[in-house]
């Protein structure tokens, strides 16, 4: 990849940077005890957590960092964090 | 035409000459006669610029900063510590890839208070990616901030350059100095075009963060930029000699130096005391000769090593100490002759503006021939 001159950029960067390569716990959402509350989705500081069509909650991993918010704070504890191997 | 001014008016008359679009500053001793003068003209509409006012140097080089970033060329002029409070704006610039040119009026830093001449102010900033030019007298100075703008904007180099100059000894000196006329300037310089440039309708962002992944290639390319600006100072100083007859295309200048046993080294003001005193001392029949540098970054170490080849000692005469080291160009010269064999030595001369008389570089060439150096130069006794 060619660097820009001066590290400019330009709007969208953010979509571009794929931020998820941070991670180091993931959180795997179960769907056994979740009752699609959609506090996860909240409480997602990179807005990342989405209702999918049965309305269930499921994170993109491209941006998710792990941080652990959302199972932290599922009300069900249906978002366990685990290692992630890379 | 030949004028006789003061170095302050000929450097704020060169740097209107470049046509700045921005200029700000804040006033400092010895750099205040520049920024009046810019500020007089900005009022008096003979300088087409805005002349932004701000309450610090950090603001006045940010605004420098903004205005090269929306771009626009831009011109300050600071000393000692205000260019310590530009720090990190310095660097961001750099970073930035943001040209512009910036007139240092050396002067010593704090504490204890001086106001007096010595380098440390713009050598503390010489790993701040700045181009840094070195000017032995008024003409050099004012002639260095042309060929500054043209080295700095140019595409291959993006990066921002300082011309230094001795405070009081050259900012309040009267000399003769040989001004061009605008339309001979804008021959040689051209219109600044940037290489990006903030727009409302095309949004970009500069600086942006870089992690681990990516920070050191971003500053191998910095440094790959001040290396190519070697290239682009040559030229640009060629061209110069061809339009104005006044030859700054070399990174150092040799004096005396064929036969020298004893070569001086030196930066700046200091360097015309040394070619008086080696005068003297060449028609007593010792072999000295001076090594002037007009260009410190980026350091022209082959250059150096090439001028200094058939010397038998090296008597590097530094105005800036690298406290617990010792002095900036001395620790460069040793790096350039490493595997020659040729000692260099030390001298920390003229500190807060001490002055350094023709038998003072007598003295230090003794010295040397004794193998004495590494040393601050005539300190006073009893108290040091």
């Amino acid at each position: 990849m060619a660097l820009s001159v001066g590290c400019t950029a330009r709007p969208g960067k953010s979509r571009a940077n794929k931020t998820g390569a941070w991670r180091v716990f993931k959180p795997v959402f179960r769907h056994d005890k979740c009752t699609k509350c959609g506090i996860c989705s909240l409480v997602c500081p990179e807005g990342c957590i989405l209702e999918q069509e049965d309305e269930f909650m499921i994170p993109d991993y491209d941006y998710c960092k792990g941080c652990g918010l959302c199972a932290a704070e599922c009300p069900a504890e249906d978002i366990e964090m685990t290692k992630e191997e890379k | 035409m030949m004028r006789f001014i003061e170095g302050s008016i000929a450097v704020a008359e060169a740097a209107a000459l470049c046509r700045p679009d921005v200029v700000s500053a804040y006033p400092i001793t010895p750099q205040t006669h520049i920024v009046e003068a810019l500020a007089e003209m900005a009022a008096n509409c003979t300088l087409d610029a805005e002349y932004i006012t701000v309450e610090s140097e950090f603001s006045a080089l940010s605004a420098c900063l903004g205005a090269v970033a929306a771009g626009s060329r831009a011109y300050s002029a600071t000393t000692s510590q205000g260019l310590f409070l530009m720090f990190e704006v310095c660097f961001n610039l750099a970073g930035m890839r943001l040209p512009m040119v910036m007139t240092v009026a050396n002067r010593a830093v704090s504490a204890p208070i001086s106001i007096w001449n010595d380098q440390q102010d713009s050598i503390s900033l010489r790993d701040s990616g700045w181009i840094q030019f070195y000017a032995e007298d008024n003409q050099e100075a004012a002639d260095l901030h042309y060929l500054a703008y043209k080295v700095a904007e140019d595409h291959q180099v993006l990066l921002p350059a300082m011309v230094c100059f001795d405070g009081f000894i050259l900012t309040h000196t009267y000399e003769p100095v040989d001004m061009p006329t605008q339309e001979q300037v804008d021959s040689y310089l051209p219109k600044f075009v940037p290489h990006e440039k903030l727009d409302a309708q095309d949004p970009i962002s500069f600086g942006m963060l870089a992690t681990p992944d990516y920070y050191m290639e971003f500053r191998y390319a910095n440094d790959q930029a001040i290396q190519r600006s070697k290239e682009k100072i040559r030229e640009a100083g060629k061209e110069f000699l061809a339009k104005f007859g006044r030859d700054y295309s070399a990174f150092v200048e040799g004096y005396r130096l064929e036969d020298a046993e004893t070569v001086l080294v030196a930066l700046g003001s200091l360097c015309g005391t040394v070619k008086e005193a080696i005068d003297e001392m060449r028609a007593a029949g010792k072999k000295v000769g001076l090594l002037k540098i007009r260009v410190y970054r980026p350091f022209p170490g082959v250059e150096v090593a090439a001028a200094l080849k058939g010397a038998k000692r090296i008597a590097v005469l530094d105005k800036n100490i690298s406290l617990g080291s010792k002095g900036a160009v001395a620790l460069e010269v040793k790096d350039a002759l490493y595997g020659s064999g040729i000692p260099v030595l030390d001298y920390i001369v003229g500190l807060g503006g001490r002055d350094i008389r023709k038998r003072d570089i007598a003295r230090i060439v003794e010295l040397t021939e004794k193998g004495e150096g590494d040393l601050f130069y005539g300190l006073r006794e009893g108290v040091a």
